[in-house]
């Protein structure tokens, strides 16, 4: 199978194509073994990732195999040099992680819940994402780091963001958001394999969600969207797991007999802006998906380049579905209405079509 | 004295050229030649000499925005440095750089760094990488900070990674007694930042940061500690900056004439010919022969750095990705 056909799960390229239905948390952990075994340089660190130690043989124990089982079962194969459980300190361990990959090594972290990014910041920032530029070209920083984001899990205020877009925001830095298994496997391998800092961002709720996905190994390059579903009315753009919210609203929307287009981003920096304006000129109507706050988002980003590349191609303005601007709640209801629903694209849509 | 004769010249042209660099740097800076701010090292010569008499290029050092004397110190070319302070193509870093960010990765230097205490890291992962590599004889990982940077958190998470991992790093703490113009004795909760290496499960020892001897003795035993894989070690230099913390920065507003004109009775530079002459170990023309070539030096590197073309405008997009599909000129 060729990578464009990987590319293209809806298209002819899954004909035929071997594979088989799997977890989102089992191809995560497959990929990283199969990447380890590929290339003896990359190497997993972060809290727990194998989890407590027996006091008396000092041999791991795998506890926890990881935040969420992601690394489960791992330290048994690579051992305890290679799948190396740190002390809690981000700054300390991501630092070194950079100090590591500027002299040779691939690391891979696990800073656990997407909100810890923010105790790393400046390992990712001052040093992670500059020291290609301010060397002069003189080194690369070939370092990924994986955390898991989004609200709905009751995990409150500081265990529930999604602002990928401040990584996004940081010339040097990568960011890539996988919606399913497919796109997980795809882009975990593209980002380790990438010499270039990159950060994958998985939402919690992907974790349990189950797809096709092609036993070949195959790499999804970054800076791609895809299409989810095709249609003719509307576009609506989802990242991460406002992709499957997306593909929810558009069923709904097909019932009333709207034809409603999705586009799943994948990458977020770099982004595709050309399938952004080929679906839009073809719908000529768009709604972008983020469940990450309004503010200085993805979601304003994708609208500034629609507005800038596609206003031509426009029947109506460029609306957004988001979360409001605040905190991610704690009580599910509050929760709940925190996450853009499927309920909100309809209605947006509607309101734009003048179908009300 | 344990040191060969080579050594020993290696050290005097080290601390000169360290001296004479940071001298000619500032004055080429007052004059309007250097595009930015500059840090100046010159009073601390003896810390990075003594440590790096002890490295290979194998050997990864991660330095502080006052970096200029680590950078000699691990051998990177002073004509190159200094066109990277005139921000020209010929620089260390084709000028994007500058004093803040000098760097050779060919001569195991991870660049001087000008966020307080950001570099630490970097370090510990350097010997990270050697222990996973199993090159920790090779290959350690020195991190140069401040007493400004003993009061960053990274510091403490660094010492505690260093040690629960067992890595060959060296913690050398360049106490200059002032962050910018606060007084260590009023930001640092101990008379000693050593002291706190107890508290991480590493040796932690005061040596005097005016006496490249005393730093070599120490250096020394901290380095074959870690290159026989005993873990880390922390060094606290006590030195004293000339300089203000900055080119344009006024010492006279918060330190004392007496105390300036005691550290300079201690000077290093003064200090090693004193010993070297008492000790019949060199002589006082090979001493001068080595300042002279050290002058011309200078002058080639000014001449240098003033003749070497700016940098084209294009290389603005240059190398913020190794790839990247997205523009990166900006919109206009």
């Amino acid at each position: 199978m060729t990578t464009s056909q990987a590319n293209n799960p809806l298209g002819p390229g899954y004909e035929g194509v071997a594979g088989s239905e799997m977890r989102f948390r089992d191809i995560f952990r497959d990929t990283l073994r199969a990447e380890m075994n590929r290339d003896e340089d990359v190497f997993l660190m972060g809290e727990d990732i194998s989890g407590g130690f027996d006091k008396d043989t000092k041999e791991p124990l795998d506890a926890w195999g990881g935040p969420f089982a992601a690394t489960k079962g791992l330290v048994q194969e690579f051992g305890v040099e290679r799948i190396r459980d740190t002390p809690i300190s981000e700054a300390g361990f991501v630092g070194a992680a950079v100090g590591s990959a500027l002299t040779g090594m691939r690391p891979v972290v696990d800073l656990m819940y997407f909100d810890f990014v923010t105790v790393a910041f400046d390992q990712l920032l001052s040093n992670a994402a500059k020291s290609r530029y301010m060397f002069g070209g003189q080194t690369k920083v070939p370092l990924t780091l994986f955390a898991r984001s989004g609200a709905g899990t009751g995990h409150a205020a500081q265990h529930s963001e999604s602002f990928y877009s401040m990584l996004a925001h940081i010339p040097g830095l990568k960011v890539v958001v996988p919606s399913d298994p497919y796109s997980v496997k795809g882009l975990l391998a593209a980002a380790i394999r990438d010499d270039d800092p990159v950060f994958l961002v998985n939402d919690k709720k992907l974790i349990n969600l189950t797809g096709f996905v092609p036993d070949e190994e195959y790499v999804i390059e970054l800076g791609k969207g895809r299409y989810m579903r095709r249609g003719t009315d509307v576009t609506l753009v989802g990242m991460s797991y406002t992709s499957v919210v997306c593909q929810k609203a558009a069923e709904q929307l097909a019932e009333s007999g709207i034809d409603a287009e999705v586009i799943d981003m994948m990458s977020l920096s770099p982004f595709d802006e050309d399938i952004l304006i080929e679906s839009v000129a073809k719908t000529n109507n768009v709604v972008i998906v983020d469940e990450d706050t309004p503010r200085a988002s993805m979601s304003s980003e994708f609208a500034a380049v629609i507005a800038d590349k596609g206003f031509d191609h426009l029947d109506s303005p460029v609306k957004r579905v988001t979360s409001p601007h605040s905190p991610v709640p704690y009580n599910s209801a509050l929760e709940q209405a925190f996450m853009p629903q499927p309920e909100d694209i309809v209605k947006t849509v509607r309101g734009m079509l003048g179908r009300d | 004295m344990d040191i060969s004769k080579e050594k020993l010249e290696w050290i005097y042209t080290t601390m000169y050229r360290i001296r004479r660099f940071e001298e000619t740097m500032l004055e080429q800076t007052l004059k309007g030649n250097s595009m930015g701010v500059a840090h100046t090292s010159d009073g601390q010569e003896a810390p990075p000499t003594g440590i790096c008499a002890h490295l290979t290029d194998k050997d990864w050092i991660g330095s502080t925005h006052r970096g200029h004397g680590h950078c000699i110190s691990k051998g990177l070319d002073t004509s190159a440095m200094m066109a990277e302070v005139f921000g020209k193509s010929t620089g260390q870093c084709g000028g994007k750089g500058g004093s803040m960010h000098i760097s050779d990765f060919s001569k195991g230097m991870l660049g001087a760094n000008g966020i307080v205490g950001a570099s630490i890291p970097l370090a510990v992962g350097a010997a990270l990488t050697a222990k996973l590599k199993g090159i920790e004889n090779e290959s350690v990982g020195v991190s140069f900070f401040g007493d400004g940077a003993s009061s960053q958190g990274v510091l403490h998470e660094s010492m505690n990674l260093a040690s629960v991992w067992k890595l060959p790093v060296i913690f050398a703490c360049e106490n200059n007694g002032y962050a910018e113009a606060t007084p260590s004795w009023y930001a640092v909760s101990t008379e000693d930042v050593s002291a706190r290496a107890e508290g991480y499960g590493m040796p932690g020892v005061v040596v005097d940061g005016m006496d490249v001897f005393a730093v070599y003795d120490a250096a020394g035993e901290a380095i074959a500690r870690a290159r026989a894989g005993e873990g880390p070690s922390f060094l606290e230099l006590k030195t004293y900056r000339y300089h203000g913390h900055f080119h344009a920065d006024d010492t006279s507003k918060y330190r004392k004439p007496e105390e300036e004109e005691y550290y300079k009775s201690l000077d290093a530079i003064k200090h090693f010919e004193r010993t070297v002459s008492k000790q019949k170990l060199m002589t006082e023309k090979k001493l001068k022969s080595i300042r002279d070539s050290v002058e011309q030096e200078m002058l080639d590197a000014v001449e240098f750095a003033l003749s070497s073309p700016m940098p084209e405008i294009s290389t603005l997009y240059d190398d913020v990705y190794v790839n990247y599909s997205n523009p990166i000129a900006g919109l206009r």
